[in-house]
């Protein structure tokens, strides 16, 4: 198939209707079918969730289902939204991942430099130690970090998510230090002889150099903050300072038989994730492929 | 050029070091050490702590809610990994060289994005047994769907499916990134050998995207085994404890029953069996993994 695909393009003029012929395999359109299937079953889920969300009490539990609500009713949505601070978790959500997400960068790019470029002592013991502790699941942490926490004051405020996920990740002093490793020296060697720095060559040199891996791990740093449910679940306790996972959870657990009305607490929940995913789908998905080619 | 000077060299090197170098002393190492020792220890969060060597560990080996937990852990792992790899691996080679791959790649990639409470609430809806979608659906085929997070049976398979369904789409990616780093040229030679198409995916695409394949692994092996949030969110652990995983137990015991110390030891035992997986898996690759350059 290949090299037919290569023979298309590279003689065009030669046997046009033969190739073309060959183009159309039935296999092809096979495959072209089954991929459509499984494509709407990945998305099938949330289309029953917003359907689901515009139904009334008497829709929802009919046997057989009406796969489209009728009559549509928005109802569902202004009642979750004064069953459950939705804008307040969204705004402490985004507050607190955007807050992380530039310390992490600002930080692990610092990291990854001094790793990378600078030849400081003990530098081989540390970067085996951030290694190290790559392969430390979260939860082995968890009890000591509760009472770090409690201890520090800082139970039930946004501060214990957004300190110990900003300032540690040694996934990303990984990640950039790959990256920061394959900048030719010659480029800092030039800087030096103009009497730069290193602040000024990780400012002015490398960081710009590193922005394409600075947005992949951004867009990956994102996603897990944005989404994360064990730390909020622990540390918080006031439902006002609550992020959207936790507060859907509580939504849930409150509403628990009203099912249209938790579809509406559930889409309010996805969709805007998915608006940003759709218009920054390219880079969100070739930032993770590259996440994950890197490592 | 003139070189900085070592001192210099020390001083710049710690200065951009010290925020993570923070982060990792304080929210890492030291809780990791701390948590090694309360597993030693008697201690409910609040009052004295008591030295009770290895009881803890004794513990867990007698109590049978560790052993439903590991047991549930190691079920859902071998449930999901296999499927998942296999049809993230299938779904990248289809869309690897066909027409319309980010048109495609957009949709399967979309659950990757949202976060584990709402795909679990989504869930429960679409499984719930009297009313959801899945059963009706099977229900107009014949067939007599089970009450599939109410039934100690099928709740873990079920977990697994949306698991499955959730992490398709990033493996896909990270596969997909793999296929397109192997050269056209391996397949081309084979072309004029007359391979066929099964020759080619078994004797060229499977060894050169073993370690894309091994990363895939290692990653999936480690998520599986620290499970919770769909389980929380969907089930409660429940029914009957059916759904109890790891995890859950490390929760559980320090949050719920406030047992610092059983807690601990559970989740020590966690790190060494990820650890112990991890390296196994490293020392197996050398035998199945390829890399190109050696």
């Amino acid at each position: 198939m290949k090299i037919n695909d290569v023979q298309t393009k590279t003689i065009p003029n030669q046997n046009v209707s033969l190739s073309l012929g060959k183009r159309i395999k039935p296999t092809r359109i096979l495959l072209h079918v089954v991929l459509i299937i499984g494509a709407f079953l990945m998305v099938a889920p949330f289309l029953w969730t917003v359907s689901s969300s515009l139904k009334d009490m008497s829709q929802i539990f009919l046997i057989p289902p009406k796969w489209l609500p009728d009559p549509v009713t928005f109802q569902n949505y202004p009642n979750s939204l004064t069953a459950m601070p939705f804008d307040l978790a969204y705004f402490n959500s985004f507050y607190i991942t955007f807050i992380v997400v530039l310390l992490n960068l600002l930080t692990c790019s610092m990291a990854a430099y001094a790793f990378a470029k600078i030849r400081f002592f003990g530098a081989n013991v540390l970067f085996i130690l951030f290694l190290a502790t790559m392969m430390i699941p979260k939860q082995v942490t968890m009890v000591p970090l509760y009472i770090i926490m409690d201890n520090l004051g800082w139970i039930d405020t946004h501060l214990s998510l957004i300190v110990p996920a900003g300032l540690f990740n040694a996934f990303g002093v990984f990640l950039l230090r790959q990256f920061i490793r394959g900048i030719p020296n010659e480029l800092e060697e030039a800087a030096v002889i103009d009497g730069a720095n290193p602040l000024r060559i990780y400012w002015s040199i490398i960081l710009p150099l590193i922005r394409p891996a600075l947005a992949a791990f951004g867009i990956f740093a994102f996603m897990g903050i944005w989404n994360s449910f064990l730390e909020p679940l622990i540390y918080l306790t006031s439902p006002e300072k609550f992020t959207v996972p936790l507060l859907l959870n509580t939504f849930k657990g409150l509403y628990f038989t009203d099912w249209s009305l938790m579809m509406a607490g559930t889409t309010i929940s996805v969709i805007p994730v998915i608006i940003v995913y759709i218009f920054a789908q390219k880079q969100i998905i070739e930032g993770i492929a590259l996440t994950g080619s890197k490592s | 050029m003139k070189p900085l000077k070592s001192r210099q060299q020390n001083l710049w090197g710690f200065i951009f070091l010290t925020p993570q170098l923070i982060g990792l002393l304080a929210f890492s190492l030291i809780p990791v050490l701390f948590t090694l020792s309360l597993s030693f220890m008697k201690w409910d969060g609040f009052g004295a702590k008591e030295f009770i060597g290895l009881a803890n560990y004794i513990d867990q080996f007698t109590n049978p809610d560790f052993w439903k937990a590991l047991v549930n852990t190691a079920y859902y792992t071998v449930l999901v990994i296999p499927i998942q790899i296999a049809v993230s691996l299938a779904v990248a080679i289809a869309l690897n060289k066909i027409k319309g791959k980010n048109f495609y790649r957009l949709f399967f990639f979309m659950p990757v994005v949202t976060s584990s409470v709402s795909i679990g609430v989504i869930w429960m809806w679409i499984l719930n047994g009297d009313f959801g979608i899945l059963n009706q659906v099977l229900a107009r085929v014949g067939i007599d769907g089970p009450m599939w997070l109410t039934d100690t049976k099928w709740v873990m398979p079920s977990i697994a499916m949306l698991s499955i369904w959730w992490g398709l789409g990033y493996n896909m990616v990270i596969f997909l990134a793999g296929l397109q780093g192997i050269s056209r040229s391996y397949y081309e030679a084979a072309d004029i050998d007359g391979a066929s198409n099964w020759q080619k995916f078994l004797h060229i695409t499977l060894p050169l995207l073993s370690p894309t394949t091994f990363f895939i692994a290692i990653m999936a092996i480690i998520s599986s085994f620290q499970v919770f949030d769909q389980a929380y969110v969907m089930t409660s652990g429940g029914p009957a404890k059916s759904s109890y995983t790891f995890v859950y137990h490390i929760y559980e015991s320090a949050f719920v029953d406030f047992n610092m110390g059983v807690s601990s030891a559970a989740a020590m035992i966690l790190f060494i069996i990820i650890l112990m997986f991890t390296l196994f898996q490293f020392k197996m690759s050398k035998r199945w993994v390829h890399y190109e350059d050696q």
